[in-house]
């Protein structure tokens, strides 16, 4: 690292400063992103777990192995500086998928892309380590906790890799829509319970993960709170409490892992008693859109809200 | 050997148990219905009386709990029952349908149908009950066949059915990985549990468990010969290599129809023959009986543990069976030091 470093990092912050500070009162047409100066390198970031991270040029060899980031990079214009993206990036189409795996990173594999960025949702198998000794540096990106994480997460990409207005648009937008959809789904005076299912085991969420604050944004109730004994977030529901708990909505994000859709969940032992199932509201969640904290969060937003109408 | 028989008493008292137990477990559940009131609504039921429970509660009780019971019972029996039969064929009081490969071998082939045919699969009915059966056959004759062509012997057997059940999980786990699109509705069979299963599972399984049941109860008789050895076997007119096969082909069929509805719940076939052991003698036509029975009680505990534990949250069920069934494991081990070795 040159001791200029922190000086010009300091710089670029100011100059991310302002040009935040004009995308956010932009409510005239948008106009291409102003402040070149913000995508200057070497350019220096903050990881979510704290660390800085220096980049000396911008990155055109991006390995993403996590859908959320691959969603992220082409939602932010990064798209043509990808090169390679794990199996699970099914989005955007184009993306340039290989069999790289993020729960089970090779390292020579990614490093056979000669990546000069990578970015991945944890460091599995000392992964950064591995890569850092071929100087190749990763960005991890946690899953996020709430809206506040995403739209971080979007700012933090954009800067990384040279696109830090557009990252920055799509938070500011992000958040618009979701405060719009919010707005226009119209509040009930009863109180309305949810349960939504991770997989045919009954596994569910509770509101203090990413997922459950999304529903918090409706002033829904999480049936699974209850039932959170040891505060992972991601309690193993029994299908009779369940059913006794009775919740106005069922949301299923195991519909394309396992098939399931409010046909099968009605036919499940017991379950045709619930309001849910009688009242037709269950809805069947795409399972990406509902494990993923990248810009189709908006999507996932937009069924909740459509299911409350 | 004692020679024990199997008492109207002693069969008695393993009937009136296994009532018990399903009776309470019917009684408590997570959903936290109050047994007060479930016994109304049996009562209810019984007389036509009025029930305090809604229809909601009561759908909770006869379709959801009540089932799952019974199902915890014929699992544990289907499982236990198999163990004690395949200590019998292999003589080996460690043999269970998990250190023999069989399990390993229904998973694979159950985990092959799923991400090979994820539609056809179509859960517990239709290939998936077969292909773990051949899996489970295939898993055992292995061990065997490997088993033998080392030399033969107790710790040569556990060692072959240790190797065949890694290697066919790792074949498992490699078809898996190749297919991460279903990893996780085979994750959650692998874990074993028996959560969203009704009546449906009860009926799909009751009859090849009753029927592999019955053939083994009818063989106690011929593995206590086999106990004694094979040519004296053969001198009583018995042919110890047609015994041996029926045995195997009913215990697979019961543990594959097990598996295919409960996934992976492990140890079940291991303690309760030896439990029967220590309380009633080593006489097959005695522990065969009572380890079915005795199965059947020890799933239906474990489940209630499993499901009332954490309520409303729910344990696996092989957490439960694992942690009271591995220290019971080395325990047995430790009482048959001389035979291992």
């Amino acid at each position: 690292m040159t001791p200029q470093t922190p000086r010009r990092a300091r710089r670029l912050a100011l100059a991310l400063v302002g040009a935040l500070a004009i995308a956010g009162c932009a409510t005239r047409a948008p106009e291409p992103a102003p402040a070149p100066a913000a995508d200057t390198f070497p350019v220096t970031v903050t990881a979510p777990d704290g660390k800085p991270l220096t980049l000396e040029r911008k990155p055109e060899r991006i390995v993403s192995l996590s859908a959320s980031a691959t969603e992220t990079l082409f939602a932010i214009g990064a798209g043509k500086q990808v090169v390679a993206v794990d199996e699970q990036s099914n989005y955007p189409p184009e993306a340039p998928k290989t069999t790289l795996s993020g729960l089970t990173p090779n390292v020579e594999a990614i490093a056979g892309h000669t990546p000069n960025l990578v970015i991945a949702s944890g460091d599995a198998g000392d992964m950064v380590a591995g890569l850092g000794k071929l100087g190749i540096p990763v960005l991890i990106l946690p899953a996020a906790k709430n809206l506040d994480d995403v739209y971080a997460q979007f700012e933090l990409v954009g800067k990384a890799t040279g696109n830090a207005a557009q990252g920055a648009d799509l938070a500011r937008r992000t958040k618009e829509d979701i405060a719009k959809i919010v707005h226009d789904t119209p509040k009930t005076d009863t109180p309305r319970s949810y349960y939504h299912e991770l997989d045919t085991d009954l596994y569910s969420v509770t509101s203090k993960t990413f997922i459950g604050k999304v529903y918090g944004l409706f002033g829904m109730t999480n049936i699974a709170d209850a039932a959170d004994t040891d505060a992972s977030g991601y309690p193993k529901l029994s299908a009779e409490y369940v059913i006794k708990a009775n919740p106005t909505l069922i949301f299923l994000g195991d519909t394309k892992c396992c098939g399931q859709t409010a046909e099968t969940v009605a036919l499940r032992p017991g379950w045709n008693t619930i309001d849910a199932v009688t009242k037709n509201r269950v809805v069947a969640l795409d399972d990406d859109l509902a494990s993923r904290w990248g810009p189709r969060i908006v999507d996932l937003v937009r069924a909740v809200a459509d299911a409350l109408k | 050997m004692t020679r024990a028989r199997l008492t109207p008493a002693v069969l008695a008292t393993a009937l009136l148990v296994l009532v018990a137990s399903i009776v309470v477990s019917t009684l408590l559940g997570a959903a936290g219905l109050g047994w007060t009131r479930v016994i109304r609504e049996i009562v209810a039921q019984l007389t036509g009386g009025v029930s305090p429970l809604s229809e909601r509660e009561a759908a909770i009780v006869w379709q959801v709990r009540f089932p799952r019971v019974l199902l915890a019972g014929l699992v544990g029996a289907a499982l236990a029952v198999s163990g004690a039969a395949y200590q019998g064929v292999f003589r080996n009081p460690l043999a269970d349908p998990y250190l023999l490969g069989a399990a390993a071998g229904a998973g694979m082939a159950a985990t092959l149908v799923v991400v090979t045919a994820p539609s056809a699969a179509g859960w517990i009915i239709g290939p998936l009950p077969l292909a773990a059966f051949a899996g489970a056959l295939g898993g055992v004759g292995l061990t065997w066949v490997l088993g033998r062509s080392a030399g033969g012997g107790t710790a040569i057997l556990l060692l072959s059915g240790i190797a065949v059940a890694a290697f066919l999980t790792s074949i498992q786990t490699f078809a898996q990985q190749l297919n991460t699109d279903t990893i996780k509705q085979v994750y959650t069979w692998m874990l074993g549990g028996l959560n969203t299963s009704g009546w449906h599972e009860v009926l799909l399984t009751l009859p090849y468990i009753t029927v592999s049941a019955i053939v083994l109860c009818l063989c106690g008789r011929l593995l206590d010969v086999l106990a004694v050895g094979d040519e004296e076997a053969a001198s009583l007119g018995i042919r110890p290599g047609r015994v041996r096969v029926i045995v195997l082909l009913a215990a697979s069929l019961a543990t594959a129809a097990a598996v295919a509805v409960s996934g992976l719940i492990g140890f079940v076939g291991i303690v309760v023959p030896h439990v029967v052991r220590l309380l009633a003698g080593s006489s097959y036509r005695v522990v065969v009986p009572l380890s079915l029975v005795g199965g059947a009680v020890f799933l239906i505990v474990a489940d209630q543990v499993a499901r009332t534990i954490v309520a409303p949250a729910e344990l696996p069920i092989g957490v439960i069976t694992a942690f009271t069934g591995a220290p019971f494991f080395l325990l047995v081990l430790r009482m048959n030091r001389e035979r291992v070795r």
